[in-house]
Parts: structure tokens; sequence; C-alpha cells
């Protein structure tokens, strides 16, 4: 028997092209799927003005707790969109707001007003009044939100969970 | 009536043309020396993978998974839902059995050498079950959408961000958007109930049927060397001349101990109840102390004692070389011997490996490492250490307590590890070694020296200095013998 060459018949057209048109129509099908799951990764930044509260609530020489909502909340986001942060005001207009996360880990750091320490539950970092690493294993001061000051009230520029990816919120 | 089931049977048979295939199946032959009480993990760990799916359904239809009801949908569980409280039970401690099983069948599985030629693809296909089975565990704690879930989500994130360039996208993508919400607990919800439990099924399936098809590990004699090319043929022979069909010669083991893990489970919840959840995933409640599952605790341990400086690094590089060694394993040691009494290297792996992960999870069970953040106000002043004290020693006691100094520091046993306990500070240092700790700080001591007066100071180290067991002497300056050590 010889070999016979390859010819294309009718046959072998349909299914070469059956396997073509799947191809594409995969990677057609492939784009809003992938599109859809990479959706929240898709915008670069997530910030915005949010009021903390007049200036009245933050005694000079102290370091307050605040809360704030989420700007970018959803309906059924429930008590998660609420996020907490540590404001200290030095004097006047000068502050320092501090995010909640530890810097190790993300676990929320809690002030101790008697030791001026800010201390981690997790894996034992502390940080000093003003943010700097005290000891344990943080590789970085406390991360800082910017903040304004507008009309007697504080402002600060947030919106997302800081981490080492992205200090600089 | 036994002839008429018969005939239905018969007539099921003649149209799905199943029966040859499971009588082949009951009826492989497998090596005498297998049907052994060690051979009973694997199957266990299936019938409590089943469980689960079947637990999990149930739980399914009341929980609900958005972030501002996860929370309600559990507590009505626990307390309100006929036998929720049960199914919860039964859902977390089957995680806690499954895991458990795994790992032992995996050691056993390591041991017995029954990862070598030719069944490497079936050890590769155990530790995607691994992977995805550790994965369940984990979307699983999420979806209990609690305090540890909430924080432990933080860690996840946290460790994701540390990726270099794109860490902080990788952040976004795994939390769903910008913060821990409720996208966040959405997409675990996807993971743990669609896509990985299709991923477990899938290789389950293929886990059996190369299990199967390969033919069951013999037991590993001492001396009996795996070969390439007589692997099989000594193998068939070996089944012939001394095996057994599985039914019933192996399964009765299969059956009675899965039996046993069965009902030690229906004990086991019925008696510890359902796992959490603990409070509310409210992060403006900032007085809470988050613990991954039991399962996790070595890796938070870990993270707690790794140095600094290696941190990112291990915890990106670590996962993907351990894993990639796992999946090499077969690849590397495909042939030779397979009694672990002939391997001598395997057995002092497993010993390290379970003797690291073991003292990781005892440690992460009291973390020595992180404050204790009640105990300046909660632990009280042992009575011996104020009885006697002058007004500025007792004055130091009373600052020892209010700047949290008891936080790392214990006395009599209750306070913080991070720190040595005081109770015989005056033994290893001088007064003027103290002062300097205390202001300077150093050796993982945060510096004091701008939160305490020079009186404060004074008035602390006055009461440390105090701090020596009886009969047991302060230490001494050696430059300074003729000064008294309470002096010095």
């Amino acid at each position: 028997m010889t070999p016979t060459p390859e010819k294309t018949t009718r046959r072998n057209f349909l299914f070469g092209l059956g396997i073509a048109i799947n191809a594409i129509a995969v990677a057609l099908f492939a784009i809003p799927i992938v599109g859809y799951i990479l959706s929240p990764a898709r915008r670069f930044t997530w910030l915005d003005w949010i009021p903390l509260g007049p200036l009245t609530d933050y005694p000079e020489h102290q370091t307050r707790l605040a809360e704030y909502v989420n700007p970018f909340k959803k309906a059924w986001d429930g008590e998660t969109a609420k996020i907490p942060c540590w404001v200290r005001r030095m004097t006047g207009d000068e502050f320092q707001v501090f995010a909640i996360n530890c810097t190790h880990l993300g676990c929320p750091v809690r002030w101790f007003a008697e030791s001026e320490l800010f201390m981690c539950p997790c894996h034992g970092g502390v940080f000093y009044s003003d943010g700097r690493h005290a000891s344990g294993p943080p590789p970085r001061p406390l991360y800082q939100y910017k903040y304004k000051v507008e009309a007697g009230n504080l402002w600060i520029y947030a919106g997302e969970l800081p981490t080492l990816g992205k200090p600089e919120v | 009536m036994i002839e008429a089931l018969k005939s239905v049977g018969r007539w099921l048979d003649a149209r799905l043309q199943v029966g040859s295939t499971i009588a082949e199946v009951a009826e492989h032959p497998v090596p005498r020396s297998s049907a052994s009480w060690w051979y009973v993990f694997g199957s266990a760990t299936l019938v409590v993978f089943i469980l689960q799916v079947v637990t999990g359904i149930c739980l399914a239809t009341v929980y609900t998974p958005a972030a501002d009801r996860a929370w309600d949908s559990l507590i009505y569980l626990n307390y309100q839902q006929p036998l929720g409280w049960y199914l919860r039970a039964l859902h977390g401690w089957g995680s806690n059995f499954m895991v458990a099983l795994m790992f032992i069948h995996m050691i056993q599985v390591f041991l017995f050498g029954a990862y070598k030629f030719p069944r490497e693809l079936t050890w590769v296909a155990g530790c995607v079950l691994l992977l995805c089975t550790l994965g369940m565990a984990f979307t699983g704690q999420v979806l209990r959408f609690d305090q540890n879930a909430y924080w432990g989500l933080g860690i996840g994130a946290s460790i994701a961000g540390r990726t270099p360039i794109i860490g902080f996208k990788v952040v976004d993508l795994i939390l769903g958007g910008p913060i821990i919400a409720g996208e966040t607990l959405s997409r675990f919800f996807a993971l743990h109930v669609f896509v990985i439990p299709a991923l477990l099924i899938g290789f389950v399936g293929l886990h059996l049927f190369l299990v199967l098809r390969l033919g069951i590990n013999e037991w590993p004699m001492p001396g009996r060397i795996v070969r390439r090319d007589t692997y099989l043929q000594q193998y068939q022979e070996l089944v012939h001349a001394d095996g057994e069909p599985f039914m019933p010669f192996a399964a009765q083991k299969d059956l009675v101990f899965a039996g046993l893990i069965i009902i030690g489970l229906l004990v086991v919840a019925a008696v510890a109840g359902p796992i959490g959840p603990n409070g509310q995933p409210d992060p403006t409640i900032i007085q809470t102390v988050p613990r991954p599952d039991f399962f996790f605790l070595w890796l938070f341990s870990l993270f707690a004692l790794l140095p600094p400086w290696t941190e990112t690094f291990l915890m990106l590089t670590g996962p993907v070389a351990v894993i990639g060694l796992l999946f090499a394993l077969p690849f590397l040691s495909g042939t030779g011997e397979k009694s672990w009494r002939r391997r001598p290297f395997s057995v002092v792996i497993v010993i390290l490996t379970v003797t690291i992960v073991g003292t990781l999870t005892w440690l992460g069970t009291f973390s020595p490492w992180s404050p204790v953040m009640d105990a300046w106000s909660a632990a009280p002043t042992p009575v011996d250490y104020v009885k006697g004290r002058t007004p500025l020693e007792l004055q130091g006691a009373l600052l020892v307590q209010s700047k949290q100094c008891r936080n790392c520091h214990s006395l009599g046993g209750h306070g913080g590890m991070r720190g040595p306990a005081l109770d015989d500070t005056a033994t290893r240092l001088t007064r003027d070694q103290i002062v300097r700790q205390i202001i300077q700080g150093g050796g993982n001591m945060p510096a004091y020296g701008k939160n305490l007066s020079p009186a404060e100071v004074n008035a602390i180290v006055a009461f440390l200095i105090t701090m020596h067991p009886r009969g047991e002497p302060p230490a001494r300056d050696s430059a300074r013998p003729g000064v008294p050590a309470s002096r010095n």
C-alpha cells in the first residue's frame, strides 16, 4: 500500500474548519471572562477625600481612634465598609493620620496612651507615637494617610487597604 | 423476591453495561501485604470529603454569602436553625478530620515509597488534592465571616502585597476591590463552593483511576529495588502469586476504619460543637486578637519568628519551593528502594517536618511574641512584690503596671512573654544597665526615654532593683567592687 498524500477532502476540510472556528470562539469567549475576573485590578487607585469630623474631636498632643466609611462601598458591604484609623494631632493643623493596619501583615494596631506606643496583637510589632518602628517584625513605619484641614474639618485621602505593594495611601 | 430483583438487575445491566466494569474494579487483585491497616487513610480522607460535600450543601441552603448578612446567618445557624449548630460542627470538624487524615495518608505514601515508578502521576494528583484541601480550609475559614476571617484576609492581602511591582494589583484581585468587603466574601464563596470542589472531584477521580489502573502499592520490602524495566512485570507476578481480590479482602479494613472515622466525627462534633464564629467582622472593633485556624497556626508562628530581612523573600519563594519540591519528588527519586528502613533521609525529613510544624503550631497556640494587650490593666502585681517596699519602690511598681510594661514582661507568671520576665531582673542587670535599657531600649525593646520623666525612671528602677529571688543576690558592677549592689 502506498501512503496516500494528504488531500483536502470535504470531510477533513469541515473538521479543520470546525476546530478553527471553535478555537476562535473560545478565544472570544475568554475575553469577557478574563476581563470580568480581573476587573478589580483595572483601576489604578481607589482614593478620595473623606471627612473625619471637626478639629475639636481631636485634642492637641493626643492620638484618637477615628472611623470613616469607605467611599467605594457597595450596598452589601455591611460593617466591612467602615474603616478605622489613628489620628494624632500635634499642634494646630499639624496631624499624622495612621492606617490601622500594621505594616507587617495588616493586623489592627492598638494605641496605648500611657506608654505612647502602638502595639500589634498578631506578631508583636510595636511603633512609637509618630509611627516609627519600635520593635518586632514590621519592615517600615506605620502607613500614613494624606490629610488636609478645611473649614475646621479634618479630611484624609483614603479608600484602599494599605500594603507594602502600595504604601503611599 | 430475590429473583425479581435479579431480573431488574439484569435489565439495568443490559442497558447500562457497567456490571463487568464494577466487577473488575471490585475483584482486581491487590498484593496480600497491602491489605494492611496502614492503607486505610486515603479512603478515609475521601469518605470525609464526601461528608463535607453533604454538610456543605446543607449549610449553603441557609448561609448567606453577603458581607452584611453572612455573620448573622452563621449566628442563625448556630442558635435558631434546627440542627444548624450540628451541621456547622460536622462541617468545621470534618475539615479538621480531612486535613489530618490527608497528611497521615501523605506521610504513609511517602514513607512506603508509593510515589515511585510507575505511580508518579498518582502522587502528582495527590499533591493537587493537598493544595485543594488546604485551599478549602482557608476559604472555608473566610466564609466563617468573623473577626478572624477579616484580619486573616488582611494577612493574606499583606503577603500578596509584598509581590514586587504588581503586588497592589494582586491585592485588588484577591479582595475583589480596594478593601476587604462584600466582593471579597463573594469571591471566596465562589472559590469554596464551585472552583475548588470541582477541581477536587476531578482530581479525586484521576487519583482513584490511577490507583486502580496501576495497582495499589505493595508493602515495601528492604532490598526489593524498583527498576523501570522490571517493576511492572514483578508487580504482576506478585499480585498473581500472592494477591487477593480487593473486595472484600482489602476493602474490609477501609470500611471498618471509615465507619469508625464517621462515628468519631459525629461524636467530636456533638461534644465540641460548631467552630465560631467569633466577633462580628466590624473592622472598627480593634480589641481583637486575630488567629488563624489550627492547621494554619504554624504559618502564623513562622511569620512572627522569621528574621524580618528574610521575610518577604521567604513568604514569596518558600511556598513555591516547597510545592515545587513536592511535585518534583517522584521525578527526583522515581526508582530505587521503597522501604523506609533503607531510606533514612526520608525518615529524617518526615520527623523534622512533623517536629517543626508541630512545634510552630504549639507556639502559635500561645504566641509568646505578641504583647498581652490587657496584662497591664488585668494582671495584678503579686503581693510579695509590694510587701515591705518603700514608697518610691511602690511608685515604681505602679508605673510598671500603668506604663504597660507587663504587656511584654511578666510578673509572677502573668503578662507578656515578648521580653524577659521581671521577677529576677536585678540578678541579671545592675542599676545602670536597667536605666540604660529603659531609656534607650534595644534588643527588641522600644526606647522609653521620651515617655518617662527622670523621676518615673528613678521609681521604676528602684522597684526593679528589688526584683531578685530570696537568697539570690542582685547583680554587681564588677568594676566597682566596693559599692553595694543596691546602689550600683
